[in-house]
């Protein structure tokens, strides 16, 4: 620690800076960590700006039918990726239309059902999930779940509702429906974990105060303590979606990547992250161009996502009377 | 005044709502107890349904990638499965070198920076400050596969625009570690970030009230209070590095050979799933089951301990 | 805590009359109760009448178990692992425990107003007061209205409120926050309140307001309260019931009597102890 010379003089000007205690060093301090800062913070915006960029071509040739052409042809130099959008779309949907309920659902059930010893263990379990790398996911889906999907769950799917859409393609396994079903198990433990974080923020006493009106136990939970959690978990939705669009290589596997417009569940389809990653090795250079406009296309739904997930965020918090 | 019903007398609202709350409630609690209990039980459902997945993955990790776990599989590179004899396709030593040679490069330089990024995102609350941090959130977000492209763009073809000459180094690991790297640094920097805050304000205080600089106060004080968080932060990011594909799938190339030369191609443990998975050599597909395993192995290792050697530090610190 | 030379004042919140109010109609009778959390007794040997009509007090220094046992008339523990309720505890006729009363029925009969104002955030103050009633499958709104307004009045709440019913419960001060909890608490017109210090977070105009209430609330429902603070026990209640944490850490029951007895001349030399600030 600085010694502070005026103690060896007691009749220096307090307003002097004594030696050593010097602001230099301290601008030392503020220099690494701003430099440092500052060095990433300018990879992150060349990196940015590099995705845009590399996309200008693609732009400059497709124009806006890069968003809603239908047909996505190396070969012959059109790129419409409505059908990718689609797919991501639609594998994104599947995930959250199983995800949302089990997620919230578990949620609820390691807060408010669960013996107390237990809460810790099976939070555990479900943050596990999460650890696991994305290409396992894909491991899993392609090799176990995919012959599955192909033998039992299609067929069945199919003829319970008499081969009528969405499930009227011959089923093969690697599919929409596979690509979306990874994505909800992927996703799963974001939602459950941040839903978790929030029910069990609601304080007890709200809970005491339902039950000793007379209510069930199911009647507080949607009364008050969903409500009460209703920021948190919107925010864990947001979180799952943005996860669900951008995953990659878990798709990849699973998906089939068929730039074409997906007839049914059951057909093989293409998403917008999986595209780029699988296309892009001997891509030419307009058709990198126009992954890169893939890209950009990707960021611009994720901040779409995010950005209306704050203003459910807003809308939740002042209906909360937080606001 | 008593309740009661007198003779004569107006009959009293609250009374009448007394009865009026008392038979409704009791026509409708049968129904009310018995969605409740349904739902419930439903809830717990939902709970067990989420876990089957987890518990199928480690099956059929366990089931079908246990064998393959021997010296050999460690220790040999990959040979190509002959006519001869299919199952004799050597080992992943390629895979886990060039695992541990990518990661290790793309830690070296993470996380520093992420640390001291960190550091910074917890005592300043400059607008620079809250830009770095919105732009760490819009990269975590972002898939990691654009950062594969960056590298591509930047390291292995080298840059050739507007003035700046970048002579690129070709496939290599160094371009792998660069992505990885940058994924890193943005993890690092939230999770420390918190763990610094997390550091109450009367032990920064005192260091300042005893007049030391601040520097020398983060440096001794705040850091090593913040030590179990920040140990935390590093070996999620590390959980995380260790798993990835996207990044490092056009950019390190392939080796089948043990290769501790950052400069030059590599293989890779995710890399090796991916491919092997789609391989028509159902000797390679078996084997991608003994790799993952193994890989889950050290993700969860790493994963947990973090979690366990923080808590003991706590722990020990008391 | 209490200053031993001030004498405590028993003013006419308590029933002018000298008569022991247990002579009238009882509310609950309770015998030799006790609750345990894991084996461990946390109150004993509970034995005593509630009046209908009437205010009861709990009182006794802190840890002597006056919130477990009121926490164990509407069943609270219930949500306890490990909790056990021992003894008699009657609403009427009935067996809490044992009666055959679902839990969820028993507490639109005893209704409870905690320490802290609980109301829920994420409704609105007309929401709140009816939230009790909503709960039990009341549904028509013109009951629910008459109710809401009858409550908020009794919660001398009905003034301040009138005209901004649809605001957020969170825009009312602490004092009024607990007001709408006993305005919600009283719409499901129970037969009996129970109050856990309910102004103990209280600034002093607050405490003072719904220590008046009671005064009038008590032709409406018979109050229990758990208070902390003797001259509030002195000044509300009719009766009072003393606990006291024994040797084995477990609270038990010293001394029940009409307040003007307990406070005067108390049978048990504890609780003049207490009475005069010698501890607690």
């Amino acid at each position: 620690m600085a010694t502070t010379p005026l103690l060896d003089n007691p009749n220096r000007p307090l307003t002097e800076n004594p030696k050593g205690f010097s602001v230099k060093s301290d601008s030392a301090h503020w220099a690494v960590l701003y430099g440092v800062s500052g060095l990433f913070a300018l990879i992150c915006v060349v990196f940015l700006i590099s995705i845009v960029v590399s996309s200008i071509p693609a732009w400059r040739h497709s124009g806006l039918s890069l968003i809603y052409g239908r047909v996505w042809n190396q070969g012959a130099n059109t790129f419409g990726a409505l059908p990718i959008i689609v797919g991501t779309l639609a594998t994104t949907a599947i995930a959250l239309f199983f995800a949302i309920p089990i997620g919230v659902g578990s949620a609820l059930a390691i807060v408010h059902v669960l013996p107390h010893r237990l809460r810790i263990l099976f939070s555990s379990l479900v943050e596990l999930l999460a650890a696991v790398p994305s290409v396992v996911y894909g491991l899993w889906g392609l090799l176990v779940l995919a012959p599955w999907f192909e033998s039992t769950v299609e067929p069945g799917l199919a003829s319970i509702t008499g081969h009528k859409f969405p499930f009227q393609s011959p089923p093969e396994g690697v599919s929409l429906l596979l690509a979306g079903c990874v994505l909800f198990i992927m996703i799963l433990p974001i939602i459950a974990a941040l839903s978790r974080d929030a029910i069990a923020v609601v304080p007890r006493e709200q809970f005491e105060g339902a039950l000793s009106l007379g209510a069930t136990k199911w009647q507080v939970l949607r009364k008050v303590v969903l409500p009460g959690a209703r920021i948190g978990i919107v925010g864990a939705v947001t979180l799952g979606t943005a996860r669900a669009l951008g995953e990659t290589v878990a798709v990849a596997m699973v998906i089939g990547l068929n730039p074409l417009f997906p007839r049914s569940l059951f057909s093989t389809a293409a998403t917008l992250a999986s595209t780029i990653a699988l296309q892009f090795q001997d891509a030419s250079p307009l058709q990198v161009a126009s992954l890169g406009a893939l890209a950009v296309i990707l960021m611009a739904l994720t901040a779409i996502v995010n950005w209306f997930g704050r203003r459910l965020v807003a809308a939740s918090a002042y209906s909360a009377g937080v606001l | 005044m008593k309740a009661g019903v007198i003779e004569g007398a107006p009959p009293d609202p609250m009374i009448e709502r007394r009865e009026l709350v008392q038979r409704v409630a009791r026509q409708t609690l049968a129904r009310r107890v018995r969605i409740s209990r349904g739902i419930v039980a439903l809830c717990g459902l939902a709970l067990v349904l989420g876990l089957i997945p987890l518990f199928a993955i480690l099956y059929s990790l366990i089931s079908k990638g246990f064998r393959w776990l021997s010296v050999d599989f460690f220790t040999q590179t990959p040979q190509f499965p002959s006519l001869v004899d299919p199952n004799a396709i050597g080992g992943i030593s390629n895979a886990i070198i060039g695992s541990l040679v990518i990661d290790g490069i793309a830690a070296l330089f993470a996380i520093p920076i992420g640390l001291v990024a960190g550091l910074f995102l917890a005592e300043s609350n400059s607008r620079f400050a809250g830009l770095l941090r919105k732009t760490a959130e819009i990269m975590t977000g972002l898939p990691s596969i654009l950062l594969g492209i960056f590298a591509y763009q930047i390291l292995v073809i080298g840059f050739n625009e507007w003035g700046i000459k970048l002579p690129g180094i070709g496939f290599s690991a160094v371009a792998g570690s660069f992505a990885i790297g940058i994924l890193m640094i943005p993890i690092i920097m939230k999770a420390a970030e918190s763990a610094l805050r997390r550091v109450p304000a009367p032990v920064r205080e005192a260091g300042l009230a005893l007049g030391a600089r601040r520097g020398v106060i983060a440096r001794k004080v705040v850091i090593p209070t913040a030590l179990p968080g920040l140990i935390t932060a590093v070996l999620l990011a590390l959980s995380r590095a260790v798993g990835e594909t996207a990044p490092i799938l056009w950019v390190i190339g392939a080796s089948t050979v043990v290769n501790w030369n950052p400069k030059k191609q590599m293989a890779s443990m995710p890399l090796q799933i991916f491919q092997s998975a789609t391989s028509p050599y159902v000797s390679l597909r078996d084997e991608t089951w003994g790799i993952a395993l193994f890989l889950v192995f050290v993700v969860l290792v790493l994963n947990l301990g973090s979690r366990l050697f923080a808590g003991w530090l706590q722990r020990e610190r008391r | 805590m209490v200053d031993p030379t001030t004498t405590v004042t028993v003013s006419t919140g308590s029933s002018g009359q000298d008569t022991d109010p247990r002579t009238g109609p009882l509310s609950m009778r309770i015998k030799d109760a006790a609750v345990a959390f894991n084996g461990r007794t946390a109150i004993r040997d509970v034995t005593f009448d509630v009046p209908k009509n009437a205010v009861t007090a709990l009182i006794g220094p802190s840890g002597s178990g006056k919130t477990t046992l009121l926490r164990a008339i509407n069943r609270l523990h219930d949500l306890t692992k490990g909790a056990v309720v021992s003894g008699s505890i009657r609403l009427g006729d009935v067996d809490v425990y044992t009666g055959g009363i679902p839990p969820t029925l028993l507490r639109t009969r005893v209704g409870m107003v905690f320490q802290r104002p609980n109301p829920f955030p994420t409704m609105s103050i007309y929401d709140n007061v009816v939230s009790g009633l909503r709960f039990n499958g009341i549904r028509k709104k013109a009951v629910l209205e008459e109710a809401a307004e009858s409550a908020l009045i009794a919660a001398a709440l009905w003034d301040s409120v009138a005209n901004r019913l649809k605001a957020h419960a969170s825009t009312l001060s602490g004092g009024e926050q607990q007001r709408l909890c006993i305005a919600r608490a009283l719409a499901v017109e129970p037969e009996v309140l129970l109050m856990d210090e309910p102004t103990s977070s209280l600034d002093p105009i607050s405490m003072r307001l719904i220590e008046e209430l009671l005064g009038e609330l008590k032709s409406r429902v018979t109050i229990v309260i758990v208070t902390h603070n003797m001259q509030q026990a002195a000044r509300v209640s009719d009766l009072c019931a003393f606990f006291l944490m024994g040797n084995d850490r477990a609270g038990e029951q010293i001394e029940v009597a009409p307040t003007k007895k307990l406070f005067s001349e108390p049978d048990d030399q504890r609780t003049l102890d207490y009475i005069q600030g010698r501890f607690g």
